[in-house]
């Protein structure tokens, strides 16, 4: 077993929790783990990526060699663009949330970059942000994104559940119920869409 | 087995000293260093060994204090960003001659690619010049086990040893194997009292003693087991890899079939016999190194007379920016996977100030002030503030280094660009800003120094500012006249009063500060945040 992954997003949007997530999760089932994050000055509004490789084997790399990630999960749409390089381009899969974050005046028009999206063999997009409502919180659209990804990790979706409980463990009941059904919300969306 | 710690390399390094026994961790914040410091103040364990963790006024003070635990007998790390050495760089050099008493363990992490730096210095050259041991760490577990040998390597030696990581390390992730505690010092003087006493005719026997040394640290570095050599069975190439790149090899040998024997390396000065032996048996050289081409110009030499040495010097690798799997598959001519290519679509999207942040207001008023003068006159510093660059406020002329906005300011007014303006934060303004700020009043320089005082160092993600609350007192201390220390609050709502301010003080000929205070919005959010958590967990109790 081994995944490659890239986390995207904007600085703020909660990639680091996703890649928490995930490695807690892999932890969980006996896994080896690296994942390589941005600290410092991109934290501030600007672009912001995770490199996440899990496997059974040993991790060499901090990094994942350009073309050869398996997934992109993105919380955001053009995010998930910047990326498509380190895609594996036989079997990657490209998964992110619709909901575009425009702090920047030459925000590209969404249907656009929808439609570059789509072109992308291989996709998965949800509007991550309506899906967190419906479950009570827009807060939780990070963690609908990983649903939608999670079919795709190859990781037992208890193992995810698990790590929500404890990652989230020092903020309540509340928050761990709202990212429970979060994450299973971003699940079946992605199931019934393919 | 062992439950494995899913540390950062930073972190890593940081459980490392706590294990190895240190009683003090002396640093200032920079990326990629910060968690290091971070971790052992957050951490139960230093806690309960009431290890000292508090941050340093800059890395000169952070450089020095640890030298002074050593000089008591205690170990104590001290921890910078790669450009922060050059701030300690006098106490540095220094405690080579000196050497250590107690463990002295010097990290410093360096940033090729510049993700959040100003340039992308090689801390093993600093290594080389102050002729102490480097250790470099290929991954968490190594940078665990190092930390723990460096303090080791500088009892037994009785000198400083610099641990150089770069950014990919420090802020990666992986599983880590704990050790056994060890002890701390109780506290021991040096057995000779004038062995710090750097006068020309002690400092010329210590330097006898360093160099004394070389022949040893080179023999250790043979002997640790940091430094290997791995057979192939094809010696067409013969590769050295140094910390990390090492990595990035691997990575590739297990995709491809790759039988060059190789010199993986950790730990410096490089023994001659290793590079020697893999040099005589293959027909090239390839040096993957992260940062400089510090051994490639070595083996080079100045004539460039003997066998091929691929690296960043014959274009093998990349002059500038970090390494990756990819540049060292090219390197060795393997084929690489080509990814989709990047759409035309994505922008670029750099940082940016925060929403509500305190410093847009202040440079909004500022920018307003400064449409009476030519342009090209705002001299800033590092920090947060740095990022009123970039459109749409495009407020600065000038970043170099820590504290230069205010002695740059000085030199330009000097030249007759009058008035000339700092911007500085207060965190930056403790850090190298006072002294500065002093050779200004004394010279009655026509400058207006803007103080950015957000409580806090903002860019490195909140820690202590040396200077909270005393902004004002320092100013007047250091001599600034009392009706030119003038303090406003940067809110949109007081723009008109607070740009009437800067442009009073713009005209006063002669020092005059601006002191813009209000609290850094990501501390204060925290800051409420936290508040309204100990108050739902206080009803529930």
């Amino acid at each position: 077993m081994k995944k490659d992954i890239i986390l995207a997003g904007v600085g703020g949007q909660g990639i680091l929790t996703i890649a928490t997530v995930i490695g807690m999760a892999a932890l969980h089932e006996g896994l080896q783990l690296k994942q390589a994050e941005v600290h410092g000055m991109s934290q501030r509004g600007g672009d912001v990526q995770s490199n996440l490789r899990i496997s059974s084997k040993d991790i060499a790399s901090d990094l994942i060699p350009e073309g050869k990630a398996d997934l992109i999960v993105s919380v955001e749409p053009m995010e998930s663009l910047r990326y498509v390089n380190m895609l594996n381009r036989k079997e990657g899969w490209l998964i992110t949330s619709m909901n575009p974050f425009v702090n920047i005046p030459n925000y590209p028009p969404i249907e656009d970059v929808l439609k570059t999206i789509w072109e992308v063999p291989r996709n998965v997009t949800i509007d991550a942000e309506k899906v967190a409502k419906e479950q009570g919180s827009i807060k939780a659209a990070n963690i609908v994104a990983l649903g939608a990804a999670s079919p795709y990790l190859g990781l037992k979706f208890e193992s995810l559940e698990f790590a929500i409980r404890t990652i989230f463990a020092k903020k309540g009941e509340d928050m761990i119920n709202l990212n429970l059904k979060a994450l299973l919300a971003g699940k079946n969306y992605a199931v019934k869409r393919t | 087995m062992q439950k494995l710690l899913l540390l950062l390399g930073d972190e890593a390094i940081a459980q490392g000293a706590i294990d190895a026994g240190i009683s003090g961790v002396y640093a200032y914040p920079g990326t990629p260093s910060t968690e290091i410091t971070e971790y052992i103040q957050a951490s139960k364990d230093a806690k309960e060994l009431n290890i000292r963790s508090s941050w340093s006024a800059n890395e000169k003070t952070a450089m020095e204090s640890a030298i002074g635990m050593s000089y008591a007998g205690k170990k104590s790390l001290v921890c910078m960003k790669h450009v922060g050495l050059n701030v300690a760089a006098d106490a540095f050099i220094n405690s080579a001659i000196t050497g250590a008493n107690g463990g002295l363990v010097v990290l410093s992490a360096d940033d090729p690619s510049m993700h959040s730096s100003q340039n992308e210095q090689d801390s093993r050259f600093y290594g080389k010049f102050s002729l102490i041991p480097v250790m470099e760490p290929s991954n968490q577990q190594e940078a665990y086990d190092m930390t723990r040998y460096a303090f080791e390597l500088s009892e037994k030696f009785g000198t400083p040893v610099l641990i150089r990581v770069t950014t990919r390390l420090a802020h990666s992730r992986a599983g880590v194997e704990r050790k056994e505690i060890i002890e701390q010092n109780q506290i021991k003087l040096p057995s000779n009292l004038k062995q710090f006493i750097l006068l020309p005719s002690i400092a010329r026997k210590q330097y006898d003693i360093l160099l004394s040394k070389q022949s040893e640290f080179e023999n250790d570095a043979f002997k640790s087991g940091y430094n290997e050599l791995i057979k192939g069975t094809d010696n067409s190439i013969g590769i050295i890899a140094c910390g990390l790149a090492y990595n990035y090899l691997e990575e590739n040998r297990h995709d491809n079939e790759i039988n060059y024997p190789i010199l993986k390396v950790g730990q410096y000065p490089i023994p001659t016999k290793m590079v020697n032996k893999l040099y005589e048996s293959c027909d090239e050289i390839l040096v993957l190194e992260d940062g400089y081409p510090i051994i490639e110009e070595l083996l080079r030499g100045l004539l460039n007379k003997g066998k091929k040495i691929n690296g960043r010097m014959n274009g093998s690798i990349p002059a500038a920016g970090e390494l990756n799997p990819n540049i060292v598959a090219k390197a060795l001519k393997l084929n690489i996977e080509d990814g989709h290519p990047k759409p035309e679509i994505v922008q670029g999207r750099p940082p940016s100030l925060c929403e509500g942040c305190s410093h847009t207001d202040t440079f909004t008023a500022l920018n307003e002030a400064m449409l009476d003068y030519s342009p090209g006159r705002v001299f800033s510093d590092i920090g947060c503030y740095t990022l009123s660059a970039l459109a749409p406020l495009e407020s600065i002329n000038s970043c170099v280094d820590m504290g230069a906005s205010i002695t740059m300011a000085i030199g330009a007014a000097d030249a007759g660009l009058i008035p000339s303006v700092a911007a500085i934060g207060d965190s930056t303004f403790t850090h190298s800003g006072i002294t500065g700020l002093l050779d200004a009043v004394n010279t009655k320089s026509p400058i207006t120094v803007i103080i950015n005082d957000n409580s806090t160092t903002g860019m490195t993600g909140g820690q202590d500012s040396s200077a909270l609350g005393r902004v004002e007192d320092i100013c007047r201390g250091v001599g600034v006249e009392e009706d030119h220390i003038r303090v406003i609050k940067p809110l949109r709502r007081f723009h008109d009063e607070n740009l009437a301010i800067i442009k009073e003080e713009l005209e006063y000929n002669g020092v005059s500060v601006v002191v813009a205070k209000r609290e850094c919005i990501q501390t204060l959010g925290r800051r409420m945040k936290l508040k309204a958590q100990n108050k739902r967990t206080n009803k529930s109790v």
